[in-house]
């Protein structure tokens, strides 16, 4: 499948994005090209095109509605594209089978708005579930336990594992999700809107932790939110997602200071 | 000419509604045939069937036998008198065995079970659906529907049989309880009478049909559960809908296992 790299070209488009991209160049994790995807008459994404970089935190901004969660979600194989192209570590989503899309998962850590813990499921349950398939990959003999403690001492709540998600704070059932997600030592993370219903202290918490893991694990991050200080301290680079395209591209100082009124509407206080 | 417009809305309304039903019910074939296609394709989830069993059949006994127990007491004392009557009383058991086992205690027991399980059923998978729970099986590499549809039809079906099997015998005791007690009839002479009473012919097709019931009260469940809309009121129109629709097909393969057997009785 031949990747038209001049269709990956916002309206707006800075120079720091240009250099941003020249420092990743060749190690494209994701890219999407020319995505669209409709609900009846409403068209969310309109021709939408994105690329991920090895090692990069690249914030994806839109407003409610505006196509970020559907955006993910094809990504991972949970929706399909009406059209366009989609590619994740070099393999088109909508050529796989079920097996070969499963293996890529593994590659792919998923943090839900509402973190999605499994109710019925202890802390310890819920992140020894995804290693269920894929115990070959980690090298799990038996014993799961380091793993389960490992993820859950990295985002500090290595006391809660035996405790049942209604036992656990909205802020602490993130960071739970955020273990579950590591637990599988994914390549690329994805956050869907990974502040909202947070208080701003636990946001805060939240967004450092995301940072550290980031650091720790080098993981490719690609983060939905429309929590303007989320994508001020962790993005590297930002999309700006208006009426289903990319509408601008840049770092977070750059889209801040543009005089674009659709731009400027993003960051207004 | 003015009476027959809201006449032709009323139709057309009605008409609607029958449309919805047929899709739903094509909906729902579809949905029967991917869950075979799944059955019997690997990884099996054994301990997930073994919780859902336990689930469901464990937790379900006290509710059961409850309703069995009453409904044999009930029985035996509304048709006591009619039996005096016509001098038949001595036949009590031989009828209310024959009637629970054939029919009122399969019955029952299926239209308790969908009320509990495919409601329960309908409510929890609604609202893991509602909170990205069923997309984050998927994301994590499970198949969402062999684990959490595939095991609970599976769980309905193996158990619902055995619960009406124990609804049936607690519903006898009941009888008998009341025989005992108002007609001096001991337990062993109307247990004895009542398995004499019963053929293969009144056991099997009851036996059979049980596992059809199960069947349904899985599949609706897990259908309407699975596919919830969105919202917390979408949980709730899962589980409501999932009761009236497993309810109301347990009529209909009811009616039809009792069109087949009569069948072959005459055959």
């Amino acid at each position: 499948m031949n990747y038209d790299m001049n269709k990956d070209t916002p309206k707006i488009k800075t120079n720091e994005h240009q250099k941003s991209k020249d420092n990743f160049e060749q190690k494209a994790v994701i890219r999407l090209n020319n995505v669209t995807k409709s609900f009846g008459e409403n068209h969310v994404l309109n021709g939408f095109n994105l690329v991920l970089y090895e090692g990069e935190n690249l914030v994806v901004m839109g407003k409610s509605g505006s196509g970020k969660s559907v955006m993910i979600k094809c990504l991972v194989g949970l929706m399909a594209p009406d059209s366009g192209y989609i590619e994740v570590m070099g393999k088109e989503i909508s050529t796989l089978d079920r097996q070969t899309l499963d293996e890529l998962r593994s590659d792919i850590g998923f943090l839900f708005q509402g973190s999605a813990l499994y109710d019925s499921m202890t802390v310890r349950e819920n992140l020894e579930f995804p290693m269920r398939r894929h115990r070959d990959k980690l090298g799990i003999v038996k014993d799961t336990t380091p793993l389960v403690l490992e993820a859950l001492e990295n985002v500090g709540l290595a006391h809660t594992m035996n405790l049942m998600p209604d036992e656990l704070s909205g802020g602490m059932k993130r960071r739970v999700a955020l273990a579950r997600t590591l637990i599988l030592k994914p390549k690329i993370i994805l956050y869907d809107e990974p502040t909202s219903g947070l208080d701003p202290i636990t946001a805060k918490e939240i967004i450092e932790l995301m940072r550290s893991i980031q650091k720790k694990y080098g993981t490719s991050s690609l983060i939905i939110t429309h929590d303007v200080d989320c994508a001020r301290v962790i993005s590297e680079r930002m999309v700006l997602l208006v009426d289903g395209i990319n509408y601008a591209e840049g770092t977070y100082s750059e889209l801040s200071a543009s005089t674009d009124p659709k731009v400027e509407a993003f960051f207004k206080k | 000419m003015a009476e027959s417009i809201p006449s032709v809305f009323e139709i057309s309304k009605i008409l609607g509604r029958l449309k919805q039903f047929f899709i739903q019910i094509g909906e729902l074939s579809f949905f029967a045939r991917r869950f075979f296609k799944e059955l019997f394709s690997v990884p099996f989830e054994f301990k997930e069937l073994l919780r859902q069993c336990y689930q469901m059949g464990n937790r379900s006994l006290m509710l059961v036998g409850m309703t069995g127990f009453i409904i044999g007491l009930v029985l035996t004392l509304q048709s006591r008198p009619t039996m005096i009557q016509f001098g038949a009383v001595s036949m009590m058991p031989n009828m209310v065995g024959i009637s629970i086992v054939r029919e009122i205690g399969p019955v029952i027991t299926a239209l308790i079970c969908a009320g509990r399980i495919a409601s329960g059923i309908g409510a929890e998978l609604g609202s893991m659906r509602v909170t990205e729970q069923i997309d984050a099986m998927e994301v994590s590499g499970t198949n969402p529907f062999k684990y959490l549809v595939v095991t609970r039809i599976l769980a309905t079906t193996l158990m619902i049989p055995i619960l009406i099997v124990f609804g049936d015998l607690i519903a006898l005791l009941g009888s008998a309880l009341v025989e005992n007690l108002k007609g001096q009839v001991s337990f062993q002479l109307y247990f004895n009478t009542v398995f004499d009473a019963l053929s293969f012919g009144d056991l099997i097709p009851a036996t059979i049909k049980s596992f059809f019931f199960g069947f349904v009260i899985g599949l609706v469940g897990c259908f309407k559960g699975y596919y919830c809309k969105k919202g917390t009121v979408g949980v709730g129109i899962s589980a409501n809908t999932a009761v009236v629709m497993a309810s109301l097909l347990l009529f209909i393969v009811d009616f039809i296992a009792v069109f087949v057997s009569d069948i072959f009785y005459e055959l």
